[in-house]
């Protein structure tokens, strides 16, 4: 019986010092410690000894088998190790230079000025909202003061439609809806798509957007409004912007103004894109015309307002460098998808 | 517009300064100068000389040698000007000096030294006349320059017309000087006219207004013994820099009048043109204009006759038969004011837009008219003092502007500008603009000028831009507003919107697209596609783009298949307008639809398909918190898949479809490929509200899952089975999941359900009668279960 314990314990010592993996760990386990291992065995075999030889037996049994037991552990614990090793030494290390897979959705990018536009107005307590497509000739022309046969309502400025509709060639066309709705005070944003009916070239699309925005209290004045463009401008711009405002003719307002930026790219200095001016024509406003407020149902003693539009293709040119407006509606996804984040 | 500042000059006095400066506050305070033009800067040391020998070139046959006398010494010159002669008096440069922006220095020309050149009128930019050299009138002192002489030191800026269309009184140089004169603050002289109060007695002019809408006013004179044919130099030197071209002495006024007063003005030969009839005709015609065209002129077109023979069109242009000639000697002068919409509108058809029709669209004032008939006799009678005026000034007055008084308080102005302007500022603004001002206890009475009065000031809120412009709005103080507090909104529309194309871009990597909103007939027909009529644009560019859209798909489908090289699996969508036909008041009625379009080389049709069955449900999961459902439905459009097309509801409202292109349709884009589609009305989807999400605890207990199998085939679909516990209770049941779906002779699909209770661990008894009546139940319908 000796000789057996000491005979397993030297097969043990053999096996478990040249173990190399689980697997073959975990067979040695089973051979020694299992049902029918070896060492469960010596155990089971225990019974058959005398009692004085059970004593001196079973605490060498136990001996084997807490050494064998101990022995296991420990190596599982190594082989674990070797074997993460191995497998951290065995992998590859990948090429983070590769190119990046931004494969992903688009915006256009008129959705993304859009958002950028509404998001400053939102924070100003502006409501956004959205009209008509096709409009009548009250909201388009009578409800803004342009009277029958302004050159506006001319055929070849405005598609006409067979019920007597028209595409609405401004956004001003909902400020009579809006003022209708709301009514005073009211401060509100209308971006939407516009028409007119002209041939199409780099510069000229017969279908665009554009912003229009109103703001309507008690006492808003034209020192109001220019320090209101040249707040909300600056902000669209992300830079410092200075306005100045000459006399424009839109019979919805009056007075009427066109608004100049300080150029955006030299700073009011002069350079070729401003043609030497240091000024950018960017966006028509005005006083609200009183007739334009009676006809929404405003009060105008009590009220005054201004508006003013913004063209987004134009901001959305400007800021993307786009050369061709044509781009824009081409379905073309070689350009458009390039428009991804935000 | 060019206009020029010498003429402006004549009506204000502006030594002193600068000219730029003052321009550019033009600019800011009236209407847009778009470019600056400092004439006679090109020209120096060009100077009266005299000719006193011509001899010819031995070599050529063009070449002159000449001597000439320039006032201050003899020089030899080459000339090749063939009205070159000896004794004439020229403009001769100098040796030094410059003409069109060249210097003139000794050169050897053909063999012989020439100190200088004798200039045309087209060198020194004062005509495009280059035929020949300058002949200066006899009797100038030798060595005048020439600049001073002709007036050709002039500073010219060009207003953007479009800045003018609201301003009848800026279309003449006067109107001008009178807004140079608010801004400097320097008087404004009045125009000197010729008295015509002695020819009252004389025969008038026989003048029959027939049409008393559209001619408001016709004056008319008649004048003979006209010697004169050649305008003066400094005035044709002021049309060519004004952008006209001299004709003859009389022409040539009527254009200087109209330049001056903005006064349109024509001259008839008296030889054809007695007495004036204005009428329109009942029938069309054809009238030769002086152009030499042949033009139609129809019903509604005004037309100044005599004899009842057409002579002009009124407001636009004149005759050929009744133009001024070479030997006119005697005219009738016409100044008139016709109806400007009615001269927009003949012009516009007639295809010809002229000086003065142009000037008559922006509806002038009529109290001109006499006026620029006294002035131009003035100017005639200077230049020819032998002319004989055998009418009286004849004058039909048919429609007089009402005269337009406002009145405002101080407090108003304030509220509008939101500065503190003075009274004093205020009076004297106004009446430098001719307005006839007077302030009563805090209260302004303002006449309106006639010249202001036809449509540009009607309401006391014009007063105010004419009192700000003048101030000047970089003088403005800016300043925020004062308003209350009050929250933005946010339509549910609006924020919808924002989602759907975050979901589409982010999500499912879709790309937004934006197309037209008329159908393309052109691009549909390439891909097979057909559509309705529905509502139509009366005036499009091009017939393909008549017809307004009533589905995003096609447009979108022609996308597709203009990218179909951009990628081998790609989704694009577009958020836009439709037209669904009209409503029953006849109005557009127009609806915000979304169109979603797949394309792919790599998917088969079905999962492709059940990719955008999806996309589309999230949609609603994500935004609404709600089950999308979808059930199989007929097709309603040619491009969509007979067997394959699907309604898409939400809580019970069909919001859209969704299909697989129709094969004929697919083919002619990809045969290799697959393409489904989908539309869902907007406005709809904004209108069911968002739930809120619906928390359920967890339970701490665990659960018993059952996976079953049952038979599928033609007739039995998934939400027939489902219907079997979204219907009827079925206690401790939490969750089914879709685990396979086995297609083979014997098509079946497995399902899992979980069972779980928030009190107990539940045991198999407590869910076996579940399971028993859900098999029972649907065995009852005809769904078993797979063996």
């Amino acid at each position: 019986m000796q000789e057996k314990i000491l005979k397993i314990k030297e097969e043990f010592e053999s096996l478990i010092n040249t173990v190399e993996n689980s697997e073959a760990l975990e067979q040695i386990r089973i051979n020694f410690l299992g049902k029918k291992g070896q060492v469960t065995d010596l155990l089971k075999n225990l019974k058959n000894a005398s009692n004085d030889e059970k004593k001196v037996l079973g605490k060498e049994i136990n001996l084997l088998k807490r050494h064998v037991e101990e022995q296991i552990a420990s190596t599982v614990e190594k082989i674990k190790k070797a074997e993460e090793e191995k497998l951290v030494n065995s992998a590859t290390k990948y090429d983070v230079s590769l190119p990046v897979d931004f494969s992903q959705g688009s915006f256009h990018p008129i959705t993304l000025v859009q958002r950028e536009v509404e998001e400053i107005f939102y924070t100003m307590g502006f409501t956004i909202e959205d009209f008509p497509e096709v409009v009548d000739d009250y909201n388009c022309f009578e409800a803004l003061n342009i009277p029958k046969h302004h050159p506006a309502r001319d055929m070849q400025d405005t598609y006409y439609l067979e019920n007597g509709q028209l595409l609405k060639t401004h956004t001003s066309a909902a400020q009579n809806s809006i003022m209708r709705k709301y009514g005073a005070p009211l401060r509100a944003i209308f971006p939407s798509r516009c028409f007119r009916n002209e041939s199409t070239d780099a510069c000229h699309e017969n279908t665009f957007f554009q912003m229009e925005g109103i703001m309507i209290d008690e006492n808003i004045s034209i020192s109001n409004l220019i320090y209101f463009m040249k707040t909300m401008l600056s902000e669209v711009f992300h830079k410092d912007i200075n306005v100045r405002l000459r006399p424009g003719f839109f019979p919805f307002v009056e007075p009427g103004f066109e608004l100049d930026i300080s150029c955006l790219i030299c700073g009011g200095e002069g350079c070729p894109s401003c043609k030497n001016s240091g000024w950018l024509e960017l966006c028509p406003c005005g006083m609200i015309h009183p007739n334009v407020l009676k006809y929404g149902g405003i009060d105008t003693d009590k009220y005054t307002g201004f508006a003013f539009g913004l063209g987004l293709t134009r901001l959305a040119m400007m800021k993307y460098g786009i050369k061709d407006i044509r781009d824009l509606n081409s379905g073309n996804l070689k350009s458009l998808s390039q428009f991804k984040n935000k | 517009m060019l206009l020029s500042t010498n003429w402006i000059r004549e009506f204000v006095n502006l030594d002193g300064l600068d000219l730029d400066e003052l321009i550019h506050r033009f600019t800011l305070s009236t209407a847009e100068v778009e470019d600056i033009y400092h004439m006679g800067e090109d020209t120096e040391k060009v100077v009266v000389a005299k000719i006193l020998s011509v001899e010819k070139h031995p070599d050529s046959k063009k070449l002159h040698l000449l001597k000439v006398d320039n006032g201050t010494e003899v020089v030899d010159c080459v000339c090749g000007a063939p009205n070159v002669r000896e004794g004439m008096l020229v403009a001769f440069a100098c040796e030094g000096g410059k003409v069109s922006g060249h210097p003139i220095n000794c050169a050897k020309v053909a063999g012989y030294e020439s100190h200088g050149m004798c200039c045309s009128e087209s060198e020194l930019g004062m005509s495009d006349d280059h035929s020949g050299i300058i002949e200066i009138e006899e009797g100038t002192p030798l060595g005048t320059d020439i600049k001073e002489l002709f007036g050709l030191d002039d500073v010219v800026f060009e207003v953007d017309n479009k800045s003018l269309t609201n301003r009848p009184d800026l279309w003449g140089h006067y109107g001008i000087a009178r807004e140079f004169s608010a801004l400097t603050g320097r008087e404004l002289t009045p125009i000197e006219k010729l008295d015509l109060s002695k020819y009252n007695d004389l025969p008038q002019v026989s003048i029959d207004v027939q049409d008393d809408k559209l001619c408001y006013r016709y004056s008319a004179i008649k004048v003979e013994n006209i010697t004169k044919k050649v305008s003066p130099v400094k005035m044709r030197v002021r049309l060519y820099y004004c952008g006209l071209r001299a004709i003859n002495l009389l022409a040539d006024l009527t254009n200087y009048i109209m330049l001056e007063l903005g006064q349109p003005m024509h001259a008839f030969d008296l030889t054809k043109v007695q007495n004036i009839q204005i009428k329109t005709f009942d029938k069309p015609l054809k009238f030769d204009t002086l152009d030499g065209v042949t033009r139609d002129i129809d019903e509604s077109m005004l037309m100044i006759c005599s004899n009842d023979t057409p002579v002009a069109v009124a407001g636009v242009m004149g005759g050929l038969d009744s133009e001024i000639c070479d030997d006119t000697n005697s005219l009738l002068l016409e100044s008139a004011n016709f109806d400007g919409v009615s001269v927009r509108k003949t012009s516009t058809k007639l295809g010809l837009r002229t000086d003065a029709s142009m000037r008559y669209e922006k509806v002038l004032d009529p109290e001109i008219t006499t006026v620029a008939i006294e002035r131009f006799l003035k100017l005639l009678t200077d230049i020819d003092p032998e002319i004989k005026v055998i009418s009286a000034l004849s004058d039909k007055y048919v429609k007089k502007y009402d005269i337009i008084n406002l009145s405002f308080d101080k407090r108003y102005v304030d509220r509008y500008t939101g500065i503190e302007i003075s009274n004093e500022q205020i009076l004297k603004t106004l009446s430098s603009l001719g307005f006839d001002v007077k302030l009563e206890n805090d209260t302004f009475f303002v006449t309106v000028p006639t010249w202001r009065a036809t449509k540009d000031v009607t309401i006391k809120a014009d007063l105010i831009e004419e009192i700000t412009r003048i101030y000047g709005y970089d003088n403005f103080a800016i300043d925020t507003t004062l308003s209350g507090l009050r929250p933005a909104v946010m339509t549910r529309a609006k924020s919808d919107e924002t989602m759907v194309k975050d979901l589409l871009v982010y999500k499912y990597n879709l790309h937004e697209v934006h197309s037209y909103i008329w159908c393309d007939t052109k691009k549909y027909k390439e891909i097979g596609i057909e559509t309705r009529d529905n509502v139509k644009l009366l005036n499009a560019m091009t017939p393909e783009h008549t017809n307004l859209r009533y589905s995003m798909i096609p447009t979108l489908l022609s996308f597709v298949n203009e990218n179909k090289g951009f990628a081998p699996e790609f989704g694009i969508f577009e958020i836009g307008k439709i037209i669904d036909g009209l409503t029953s008041d006849n109005l557009c009625n127009e609806k915000k639809h979304l169109g979603i379009a797949l394309f792919s080389r790599i998917s088969d049709e079905k999962s492709l398909f059940f990719k955008l069955r999806d996309i589309i449900a999230m949609l609603g999961y994500d935004i609404k918190h709600t089950n999308i459902s979808f059930a199989s439905t007929t097709s309603s459009n040619n491009w969509e898949h007979p067997i394959n097309t699907a309604s898409i509801s939400l809580n019970g409202t069909q919001i859209g479809t969704m299909a697989v292109l129709h094969p004929s349709n697919k083919n002619k884009i990809d045969k290799k490929a697959n393409i489904v589609f989908a539309e869902i009305d907007m406005d709809l989807f904004s209108s069911i509200s968002s739930n809120d999400i619906l928390y359920k605890e967890v339970s701490k207990f665990p659960g018993i899952d059952v996976d079953l199998s049952f038979i599928v085939n033609e007739n039995i679909k998934y939400s027939d089975i489902s219907k079997e516990w979204e219907e009827n209770k079925y206690d401790y049941l939490t969750d089914v999941k879709l685990i396979d779906v086995y297609e083979g002779e014997q098509s079946s699909i497995t399902l899992r359900f979980s069972f779980s209770s928030n009190e107990k661990t539940l045991s198999r008894n407590e869910i076996q009668p579940m399971l028993d009546k859900l098999i029972k139940n649907l065995e009852e319908k005809g769904i078993y279960m797979k063996k």
